[in-house]
């Protein structure tokens, strides 16, 4: 397994946000992890990552139990995270995006430079010099998944990569995703809409009120209207 | 003519050194989101250690070179203060930062007497740069000429390190959001580190390049600080170029103000700050930020009055303190009159820091005109004790008013910065305004009326009026008036949703405290007999931050035992060691890292939980304060 996750417990404060969360992602897979607003989706891949203080349980990758350590390191260890609300540094150009996200080649791991993520994201390429902050909100969501493949990660966590973007804009971006599988990447991505999910991912786990309440691939989930109905709002 | 280009290139040299501290200051700030106090004393020992070294060293290499490995080996000191003391407070308000990094100030201080000794040391004049040059028949120290073209070349090689280079880069981004650094992979602690080290490194090296020109002395930390505090809130906290731009502006008001207005050369500068602020609150070249909530404690306790039982405890504790005439000498009373004076003074600051969320960094102005106020209408005027006692503090109620209406406009480290300001102005009056103030020799012999004047029936009226101030005070945090502003202070935009005029709240509040601080500056005149401008000094305004943070800033009343135990100790400890400023420093960062509650706090804390593991599996409350936005 590229990632598992075993008794994920989160807090905030006295509030319980996430309750015994478990999740795997295989070598290369594309997984969603889908709920409603409120549900707790970007509070696990913040634990993840190691931005929420207040947490227990295991989380492995590659192999190794990343739990206890300061999120730099998680990260430095390959395990990429695009956040939800894009945090563009909105003074820095596109380069200095880039550059800030920039760590060694890890060997195992797809590796990725300006020219390639340029090819991959062509509209960032005609862009190099302009601040984030006098950006689109479809440039800036390129940019930060761009920023974050700089750190050669394999595997990475999107936090709803296609919130408040033009279809059009969507449509780019599951072809970038597929892209990223293709070179390698493992990738959890975090999604309110089902249609987006399924373009891109393999399997699904639902996610209702800091609690899993299914797991499965894209086909059973199919098979299962009434959980859908009753945890996603379609 | 050829005066004023003079007086100008002195006013850049002047700038040069201004420039690279204040440089230093916005850098850290950018960053680590600290408002290092101690640059100063930073700066200062640049100016020490430089000293040693190019006594020590002959030459023109022994004289650059100490410069240089003066400032780098006070900037190692600085990294070992900041993985020692600062990595532990990051994430405190910044008020506690504010004080930790006051705290080092002080234990500075003192350990540069105890180091250097106490006398100015005149240094070496530089190898090279010890002429002066004829400019029409007017002359210009060659060194002066030296640090003119100094300042723009730190500035450019500032400017290349931080466009240029990959360090530079991602200190730019972690000044935006160093949480999403981290979540690329930055390790933070090492960029905080180094920033912090580049930082002291600047105000050592602007320290250690004075010694040619000033001598060097054991004060010489806050008078820049000050100027530096001004220049960053002028220029803008975090701007470079903004730090440039107003060390220039600032050395130049200082350079011609002297000739046109030299009765408020002083107040010049601070009264362009005032006005940058009030125009441009984030600074010439800053960036306004987002409004967030900030708290000045760590945790929101509820808040409720006083019950029946421990009402009667109050009332019998002060019954306890009113029978000390009974058994205590003359002494031991005029100590306790000064403890009752101070809790009314720190009560005071308490309202408007923990009540009102606006920690002042000039409480002591109001204070001061209090005292002021007192001494000129009993004087001036004649007027009886009574009298002066109840419009004494009106000249408190007055500055409150004019600065607090400014003050609320802003928050945070830009009110504390407003706040220094206006203190310092009105500091600068009473030091300047020899005819009416009488200056720095202050105002003699203000005695209370016979009925006041032994030392127990002073005690007894200190202590009535402390407790009743604190009563009122009290009465009024339990209020409607104290729950608009508790409301205010925890989410201006919701409580302003509600229909509560957050300004005018806080305006309100801030005349309350400057008023109350007033009637305890009144008291401290007839105490001493006397007023000094130092009775509205900085030293003063820390003192009450410290008697509140010590007290708990999160209680409803700390602040009097914080007093209590702030005044006893400080007056013990200046009767038993000479090096009381090292002490107290170190007392203070204490504190702020190991009880940030301050005493009532981790008592309160303490009782809390008792009671909870005692009483039945209550229902936990799943507020969620914390996560509020």
């Amino acid at each position: 397994m590229k990632l598992t996750v075993k008794d994920l417990n989160s807090f905030y404060g006295p509030a319980h946000i996430l309750f015994d969360i478990a999740l795997e992602v295989g070598e290369g897979e594309v997984v969603a992890l889908l709920g409603r607003n409120g549900a707790g989706k970007s509070t696990t891949f913040r634990s993840i990552v190691g931005l929420v203080e207040n947490r227990s349980g295991r989380v492995m990758f590659e192999g190794r139990d990343v739990s206890d350590l300061p999120t730099h390191a998680i990260v430095r260890g390959g395990l990429g995270y695009v956040p939800e609300e894009r945090r563009i540094f909105t003074d820095l150009t596109v380069e200095e995006n880039l550059e800030v996200g920039r760590q060694p080649k890890r060997p195992g791991a797809p590796q990725w430079d300006r020219d390639k993520l340029f090819k991959l994201f062509p509209n960032l390429g005609e862009m190099r010099g302009r601040p984030g902050g006098r950006m689109s909100g479809g440039e800036q969501q390129m940019l930060t998944i761009a920023r974050t493949l700089m750190g050669n990660p394999s595997l990475v966590l999107l936090d709803e990569p296609s919130e408040g973007l033009s279809p059009k804009i969507v449509e780019q971006m599951v072809d970038a995703i597929l892209a990223m599988k293709k070179e390698g990447v493992s990738i959890v991505v975090s999604e309110q809409n089902l249609h987006f999910a399924r373009l891109i991912s393999d399997r699904a786990y639902i996610i209702e009120r800091g609690r899993i309440c299914f797991g499965g691939t894209m086909a059973e989930l199919d098979a299962r209207p009434d959980v859908r109905d009753a945890h996603l709002s379609l | 003519m050829a005066f004023y280009v003079v007086q100008f290139l002195t006013g850049l040299a002047s700038a040069a050194s201004l420039f690279l501290v204040a440089s230093g200051l916005s850098i850290i700030f950018g960053v680590t989101r600290i408002v290092n106090f101690a640059h100063g004393a930073f700066y200062m020992l640049g100016a020490y250690v430089a000293f040693t070294l190019t006594e020590r060293f002959s030459g023109a290499f022994g004289f650059w070179g100490g410069i240089v490995v003066a400032a780098l080996a006070v900037a190692a000191i600085g990294v070992l203060v900041e993985m020692v003391l600062l990595r532990r407070i990051y994430h405190s308000p910044e008020l506690f930062q504010l004080l930790a990094t006051f705290g080092l100030t002080l234990m500075v201080e003192d350990l540069v007497v105890l180091i250097w000794g106490p006398d100015d040391l005149v240094g070496r004049r530089a190898p090279g740069f010890k002429g002066a040059i004829d400019f029409f028949g007017q002359n210009i120290p060659s060194y002066d000429l030296f640090l003119i073209v100094l300042g723009p070349v730190v500035l450019g090689v500032l400017w290349l390190l931080f466009q240029r280079t990959r360090w530079g880069v991602l200190v730019r981004a972690a000044t935006q959001d160093r949480d999403m650094v981290a979540a690329l992979g930055v390790n933070q602690k090492w960029l905080f580190t180094s920033v912090f080290a580049l930082g002291v490194f600047l105000a050592a090296l602007g320290g250690a390049l004075q010694i040619p020109r000033d001598a060097v002395n054991h004060a010489m930390d806050l008078r820049v600080i000050v100027e530096v505090f001004v220049v960053v809130v002028i220029g803008g906290l975090g701007s470079i170029i903004g730090a440039f731009v107003a060390a220039v502006l600032v050395s130049e008001l200082n350079a011609f103000g002297i000739l046109i207005f030299p009765k408020i050369s002083i107040i010049l500068v601070f009264l362009v700050m005032a006005v940058v602020l009030i125009v441009r609150p984030w600074g010439l070249f800053g960036k306004p930020e987002a409004p967030v909530r900030r708290t000045p404690g760590l945790t929101v306790n509820p808040w409720r009055p006083l019950t029946a039982n421990e009402r009667l405890a109050a009332i019998a504790v002060l019954v306890v303190a009113a029978a000390l005439p009974f058994v205590a000498g003359n002494y031991v009373l005029t100590v306790g009159s000064e403890i009752a004076i101070f809790v009314i003074f720190a009560v005071s600051l308490h309202f408007l820091m923990s009540v009102g969320g606006l920690a002042s960094f000039g409480h002591a102005a109001y204070f001061g005109l209090g005292a002021y106020g007192v001494a000129l209408l009993a004087k001036m005027a004649g007027l009886p004790m009574i009298a002066c006692l109840l419009l004494g503090p009106l000249l408190g109620l007055l500055g409150a008013a004019v600065f607090g209406f400014f003050a609320v406009q802003l928050s945070g480290v830009y009110f504390a910065m407003l706040t220094l300001a206006f203190a310092q102005i009105v500091w600068s009056i009473a030091f300047q305004w020899v005819s009416v103030t009488g200056g720095d020799n202050g105002i003699l012999g203000v005695w209370p009326e016979k009925w006041a004047a032994s030392p127990s029936h002073f005690y007894w009226l200190s202590l009535g009026i402390a407790a009743l101030a604190v009563v009122i005070l009290r009465i009024i945090v339990f209020s409607p008036f104290g729950f608009a502003l508790r409301a205010t202070r925890d989410s201006p935009l919701r409580s302003e949703a509600v229909g509560i005029n957050g300004k005018r709240i806080q305006w309100t509040a801030f005349v309350i405290a400057g008023t109350v601080a007033g009637l305890a500056g009144a008291l401290f005149a007839y105490l001493k007999g006397s007023v000094f401008p130092d009775n509205m000094g900085i030293s003063l305004s820390v003192d009450a931050l410290v008697m509140v943070l010590l007290g708990g800033v999160e209680t409803v009343s700390g602040a009097v035992v914080g007093a209590i135990v702030y005044k006893a100790l400080n007056i013990w400890l200046v009767s038993q060691t000479d090096w009381s400023k090292l002490v107290l420093g170190a007392f203070v960062v204490l504190i702020v890292v190991a009880f940030p509650k301050g005493i009532v706090g981790t008592l309160e804390a303490f009782l809390h939980r008792r009671r909870k593991s005692s009483s039945s599996a209550s229902p936990v409350l799943t507020s969620r304060i914390e996560t509020a936005e």
